[in-house]
């Protein structure tokens, strides 16, 4: 009897046993699997295939990526995927964006699939916008600028071309359909590195991998409200006062200051500009490495395609280079825009204060040369707040840069404000 | 019942050797390099020693396992077992990341081929190592 029970439990242990081997050596078979090629070429695409599940049949991970940028993944300290309304956040934008449709509504923007819905909703403009608008929102646009031409897009309104869309952007915005090559499409940046003289057939894979993105994510502006072409102010150069020195010449204003009348530049997103004064891009440090950083599927490495704000995937975004612990990375991002904030903070109550004082001083009766200087001023401070403000990374992506800027905007302001005080009658 | 479990004794001998052949269990006992990216999350590292200053005088385990036999065969069983376990469930830090005794295994194979090079300069208390200075000459990544 005792014997018996031996040899059972001996049994029910060899079969235990055998079970976790079968376990292991499934998993070592999958593990095998994996590490083989997985790339599967299911469908042909078009030239011109606009829709991104057609590409993701042969391309499921990148696709599955990109879907998940219609994700509302939470709020980093000053920005993530929130869709967050500035304008109840900060009330101060208010004023400063007065007369300028920004004081109508003014969000955190959103993923790339959420783009197209976006710029419909608005409320910014209406149903008055031009077709310009939706230049980065749809890969709908390659297919059009090759059919009725980048003109004739710019120059129709929205409301008509949207019923010629309905994706946004998304794969054929970025990659030849053929190759899968990364290869810029917007008529407006190809123009403009033209002008450069940057010839993008020329440039590397990790340069590339910072122009898609430098398509969309950079400071423009309309040639005019009636012919609202669409430029980048690139001519001179990408820094602040090289754009700058462009709008001056072309006699560019983006809208008049209802309170201190200074023809004003509105900053849009000058992201690539930003970094390209920054010590990443120096390092050869392109956009994708930490907006897109390689991810392990199985054994194939790809870039993540859910492209989002590296703060909420430090590991793979930052610690690839950098040995730290996370927590350290973060925390040097997080103190360096915390510091960007402060300065941003005093930047904005000292164009407040100058747009006030030039308003009270033209009440006061002051002197039209004064509040013409001031206004130039009031313009030369607001487009270098804009320009951080308006760019996503809260200074990170060249803090010295941001900090500079930030600086001159102070500066400028109040120089602004003593300049009408000073002309006030009766001093 | 004997037969029985002579039976299932001989399928689980069959089972786990065929197992450790398939998975070539037998090359982790040997000094081959491309023993570490049997597992293709080692890849990384490999192509970028492939190109290192060090591919040609030294192999994987030159820097990372002790050079005295026992403890040489006792760091490769403690790794080829946490290796093995994260591997097959797949819960680990990535970019994956060397652990202090690791560290400490590879400090002392710098100073194990250069010691008379180092020998007057190793005043530092851990806190500086070669690699702080040198991080490239065994692999990048």
């Amino acid at each position: 009897m005792k014997e018996n029970r031996i040899h059972v439990s001996l049994f029910v242990v060899t079969t235990l046993l055998t079970i976790a081997v079968v376990g292991l050596l499934l998993n070592i078979i999958q593990r095998k699997q994996e590490a083989r090629d997985r790339f599967a070429h299911v469908v042909p695409i078009a030239d011109l295939e606009t829709d991104p599940e057609v590409w993701g049949h042969n391309f499921p991970d990148q696709y599955d990526g990109w879907k998940r940028t219609a994700e509302a993944y939470g709020a980093t300290e000053f920005g993530g995927g929130a869709h967050r309304d500035k304008l109840a956040l900060n009330p101060r934008l208010k004023e400063l964006y007065a007369g300028y449709p920004f004081s109508l509504e003014y969000r955190e923007r959103r993923g790339h699939a959420r783009a197209l819905e976006d710029v419909i909703g608005t409320k910014r403009m209406g149903d008055q916008k031009p077709g310009t608008c939706m230049s980065c929102k749809s890969s709908d646009n390659v297919r059009l600028w090759n059919e009725i031409g980048p003109e004739k897009f710019f120059l129709t309104p929205m409301r008509e071309l949207q019923h010629q869309v309905s994706h946004s952007v998304s794969c054929l915005n970025c990659h030849d359909p053929k190759t899968m090559d990364l290869r810029p499409a917007n008529p407006a940046f190809l123009a403009a590195m033209k002008n450069r003289n940057i010839d993008l057939a020329k440039a590397t894979r990790q340069e590339m991998r910072t122009y898609v993105c430098a398509q969309c994510h950079v400071e423009y502006y309309f040639e005019t409200p009636d012919r609202p072409i669409l430029h980048f102010p690139w001519e001179n150069g990408l820094r602040v006062e090289e754009m700058e020195r462009h709008y001056d010449a072309i006699g560019f204003a983006d809208w008049e200051h209802p309170v201190s009348g200074a023809k004003m530049i509105k900053a849009q997103h000058p992201d690539y500009e930003l970094w390209s004064t920054g010590i990443h891009a120096r390092a050869g440090v392109a956009c994708a490495d930490c907006h897109m950083p390689f991810r392990r599927v199985g054994a194939q490495k790809i870039s993540d395609h859910w492209v989002r704000s590296p703060l909420v995937n430090v590991a793979h975004a930052c610690q690839t280079c950098h040995r730290q612990t996370e927590e350290e990375m973060k925390e040097r991002v997080v103190a360096i825009q915390r510091r960007t904030r402060e300065l941003m903070d005093r930047s904005e109550v000292a164009i407040i204060a100058a747009t006030r004082a030039i308003a009270q001083a033209k009440e006061a009766g002051a002197p039209e040369s004064a509040l013409e200087e001031a206004r130039a001023l009031h313009r030369r401070a607001q487009f270098r707040w804009d320009f951080v403000s308006s760019e996503n990374s809260m200074g990170f992506h060249s803090p010295q840069e941001a900090a500079r800027l930030l600086g001159e905007a102070i500066d400028f302001a109040r120089q602004a404000e003593i300049t009408v005080l000073q002309a006030r009658p009766g001093r | 019942m004997k037969q029985w479990n002579a039976i299932s004794l001989g399928v689980l001998v069959g089972l786990g050797s065929f197992t450790f052949v398939y998975a070539k269990g037998y090359s982790y006992l040997l000094n081959d390099p491309r023993t570490c990216v049997n597992c293709h999350v080692m890849r990384d590292q490999y192509d970028a020693w492939q190109s290192s200053s060090h591919h040609t005088v030294a192999v994987c385990n030159d820097c990372h396992t002790p050079h005295a036999l026992v403890p040489k065969y006792w760091v490769k069983a403690t790794n080829g077992m946490r290796h093995s376990a994260y591997f097959t469930l797949g819960n680990f830090h990535e970019p994956i990341r060397i652990t202090e005794s690791n560290r400490r295994v590879a400090e002392h194979s710098c100073v194990y081929c250069h010691e008379r090079l180092v020998r007057s300069i190793q005043g530092h208390d851990g806190s500086l190592r070669c690699v702080s200075c040198h991080p490239r000459v065994g692999h990048q990544d």
